[in-house]
């Protein structure tokens, strides 16, 4: 959507479709309207596999289309919608997740932008009782420094 | 023959860039006021010889020269005037030229602007300056040749895709570049003050109009960007959380940080090694950005694999330059010395938990882009990262600083009473409290925390018009004194006080969108009507239409308000020669309450239509608040003291005629 985004669309035009969406289509939606919110909710999460980081809800993909048919069939049929993720996680991975599962390879994603904010704070803290914040300590006079204060104070080398 | 001259001035650029580094970081070192002058003219050469490239590509494409490449690939004969112009620069290797033009501008500008500045220190800005030039400018000629030629020549070119032919996205990349690149003024600051061994407040007054006016043109690509896409992919999306736009997005956030950072430097002398590195910080960012947009690695990490000799370049570049200033940074970074102390509750405080806060969300960002592209590449294992990742990581890092932006600017430099400062914010916080009920009674459904959402962006907004109000003594001076009061306020406080208002009023729309959005998808045949959002719309029926380079079936709706027409909106099927690629129009009505928006679909039966109506509630104030930030960048940039301010030397007899 930023330009950038639009000169890879450029380059990669003949592989993939446009983004333009028209995602779901009237004879998709279910009657019932806590499921068919159910099934919005489940498709705006779930990947399509085809495209470029949209969602199977925003896309003309027919692949998106036959999951969303695949997502609304199992609601119908009484699933959770833990057990639909579960058995679209089982069917197509955890690429098909845009909100991945925390698990041992994820820890960092997940932790690591509060991890940050712990880090930078502990750093700020430690800093402030060494004296002063952010601060960094005072050096030493340097060489050059040094002699340049001998001559001053004419002192002898 | 043009095309030629434009391959030469490209090389020519490149010695001159080579020169601009090598002389004058020379100067500098053995303080040689002949060595140093050169850094001004030939920033200035080198500027002149990549706009006489690009000038020479684009009358390759005005005159529809198809015996270069890059036009055939890009171009063809029968497009508009305007898109012949944007497709110079909506390709890679047009693009690239665009970039290290503006680079190559940047430096000029300081060549031309930094009079003021001390000579060594100014040498140096310059010559870092022509490092990045050199970098960019061998990699266009060694990988990404704008003028390569075909032989023979096609008879004619194959298009720009038409999803880029439109008016927003002609202007998008020159904007967003100007910002990507405006960043590297301060990178190059920082780094020839990392050599200098000095930072001081003079240091951080001439960076900071530099990076306010970075910002600011990253503000207006990314809203603009944002703009487009909300008009232009059909279906209201404005933010996608796609990695081209986090690529945009992180500078822009660590620009926010440095442009507060570079406040204390100037006023009080404190976090001067942190501005140091945040400048050095934005700008690689953008280096980041760069990589993950040209090295195509983003489609895949295969796609890199395929055809690296772009990627692994500027993964080389990328090296060099983060790694070099971070070394750089590590050497000399201890021997700046440290500034005013301040106690952890006063406005040095406040402002380095604002760098907190923005740099633990950019990382949210960064984390979230690159990071599964890291376990691929070590694990082999896939996995997505999308909106909902990053709506549970940069929301609630986002939220508190939010909360604190008005509190900020009230509280004292080096000591300050919390209480005071909230005492004086409490009209804020009631007013707050009033939008965030008017909210709920407006929207009952829809998720809880909404009512919240919009409390939190009128408390901005209301904390931005108390202080206006404070500092004028509007209401309780007379008028004339409240009017004097009110056009003498410094730029910088219009700037903050603007900007701040802008991000509320940007929060106020983006949750209003999120929240509130209504969408009917349904089938509809002429005279059949639909209602949304309080308005109804009336399908009028179908018909064909031609355009310029493409051929179209136009949709029109009647949206009538309150039972009375308000206007006639159209939505477009366009088929785009010569392609034969399909795209989308929408038609929009614009309500202050909210957007009413149609998308045409397949064709449903006899006489039917798919038709998709949005209601977006509010949805003009995302990128009102974003015209309000880009109002109050300009406002800071003209403060009177980035004209004065500075110290400025009686002549300066610095330029001598070579013997």
């Amino acid at each position: 959507m930023t330009v950038l985004r639009s000169l890879i669309l450029t380059i990669t035009l003949l592989f993939t479709s446009l983004p333009q969406a028209h995602a779901v289509q009237p004879d998709e939606i279910l009657s019932d309207p806590v499921l068919e919110a159910r099934a919005r909710e489940l498709s705006g999460q779930m990947r399509c596999l085809v495209c470029q980081n949209q969602s199977i809800d925003d896309s003309d993909a027919p692949l998106a289309k036959d999951l969303r048919l695949l997502i609304r069939e199992r609601l119908v049929q009484g699933e959770t919608n833990e057990q639909v993720v579960s058995y679209l996680v089982s069917r197509y991975g955890e690429f098909v997740l845009l909100k991945p599962r925390l698990n041992a390879s994820t820890a960092l994603l997940w932790g690591g932008p509060f991890a940050i904010l712990l880090i930078g704070g502990l750093i700020i803290f430690m800093r402030r009782r060494k004296g002063s914040m952010l601060a960094e300590p005072e050096q030493a006079l340097s060489e050059d420094e040094q002699s340049s204060l001998r001559k001053v104070l004419k002192e002898p080398e | 023959m043009i095309p030629e001259i434009g391959q030469f001035a490209v090389i020519l650029a490149f010695i001159t860039a080579l020169y601009q580094f090598a002389v004058p970081m020379y100067g500098a070192w053995r303080n040689d006021s002949r060595l140093m002058a050169v850094a001004a003219p030939a920033a200035g050469l080198q500027f002149v010889l990549i706009a006489l490239a690009f000038a020479c590509l684009t009358w390759s494409y005005l005159s529809s020269d198809f015996s270069v490449e890059n036009v055939f690939r890009n171009s063809h004969s029968a497009k508009p005037l305007i898109y012949k112009i944007s497709g110079v620069w909506g390709n890679h290797e047009g693009s690239m030229l665009l970039w290290v033009g503006m680079l190559a501008g940047f430096g000029a500008a300081v060549a031309v602007f930094g009079g003021n500045l001390p000579a060594s220190l100014k040498a140096r800005v310059i010559a870092v300056q022509g490092s990045i030039s050199v970098a960019f400018l061998s990699f266009i000629l060694l990988t990404s040749n704008p003028f390569a030629r075909l032989d023979p020549a096609p008879i004619e070119g194959r298009g720009l895709n038409p999803i880029l032919q439109d008016p927003a996205l002609a202007i998008h990349p020159p904007l967003l570049y100007a910002g990507y690149v405006g960043l590297s003024i301060a990178f190059s600051f920082a780094v020839a003050a990392l050599i200098e061994g000095k930072v001081d407040a003079a240091w951080a007054r001439w960076v900071r109009p530099w990076t306010l006016a970075a910002w600011m043109f990253l503000t207006a690509g990314i809203m603009l960007g944002s703009w487009w896409a909300y008009y232009e992919l059909g279906w209201g999306g404005w933010w996608f959380w796609d990695p081209v736009e986090n690529a945009s997005f992180m500078p822009w956030l660590v620009a926010g940080a440095l442009l507060h950072s570079a406040i204390v430097v100037e006023k009080r002398n404190a976090l001067k090694a942190w501005t140091i590195l945040l400048a050095i910080l934005a700008f690689s960012l953008s280096l980041v950005g760069t990589f993950l947009v040209r090295s195509g690695v983003l489609t895949s990490v295969h796609a890199f694999a395929v055809d690296p000799a772009r990627g692994v370049y500027v993964l080389g570049i990328l090296c060099v330059f983060i790694g070099g200033s971070l070394s750089l940074y590590a050497w000399r970074a201890p021997t700046i010395k440290a500034g005013g102390l301040f106690a952890p509750i006063s406005r040095e405080g406040a402002l380095v938990l604002n760098n907190l806060l923005l740099t633990a969300a950019c990382a949210s960002v960064f984390i979230g882009t690159l990071y599964p592209l890291l376990l691929e590449s070590i694990t082999g294992a896939k996995i997505s990262v999308g909106p909902p990742y990053f709506n549970l990581t940069f929301g609630p890092l986002v939220v508190p600083l939010l909360l604190l932006v008005p509190v900020g600017p009230l509280m004292s430099w080096k000591r300050a009473d919390l209480f005071a400062a909230m005492q004086r914010l409490w009209v804020a916080a009631v007013a707050a409290l009033v939008v965030g009920i008017a909210a709920m009674a407006w929207q009952w459904r829809g998720p809880w925390l909404a009512p919240f959402g919009v409390a939190l962006g009128a408390w901005l907004v209301a904390a931005s018009a108390r202080e206006m109000i404070a500092r004028t003594k509007v209401g309780s001076a007379p008028f004339n004194v409240a009017w004097a009061r009110f056009k003498g306020l410094p730029g910088a406080a219009w700037g903050m006080m603007l900007a701040h208002a802008g991000v509320g009023v940007l929060v106020i729309g983006v949750v209003a969108i999120t929240s509130w959005k209504e969408e009917i998808v349904t089938v509809m045949k002429p005279g059949e009507v639909m209602q949304v959002g309080g308005k109804s719309v009336t399908y009028l029926g179908e018909s064909p239409v031609t355009g310029p380079n493409y051929t179209a079936d136009r949709a029109r709706f009647q949206v009538s308000s309150g039972g009375k027409p308000v206007s006639e909106i159209w939505s477009e099927k366009r088929v785009f020669q010569p392609s034969n690629q399909p795209t989308t129009e929408v038609g929009i009505e614009p309500f202050l309450s909210g957007d009413v928006y149609v998308v045409i679909g397949d064709r449903a039966g006899e006489n039917g239509r798919t038709v998709r109506s949005y209601f977006h509630p509010l949805v003009w104030m995302i990128w009102f608040g974003g015209a309000l930030m880009f109002i109050g960048g300009a406002c800071s940039m003209f403060d009177r003291r980035y004209r004065v301010g500075a110290p400025k030397k009686a002549a300066k007899p610095v330029v001598q005629p070579a013997e």
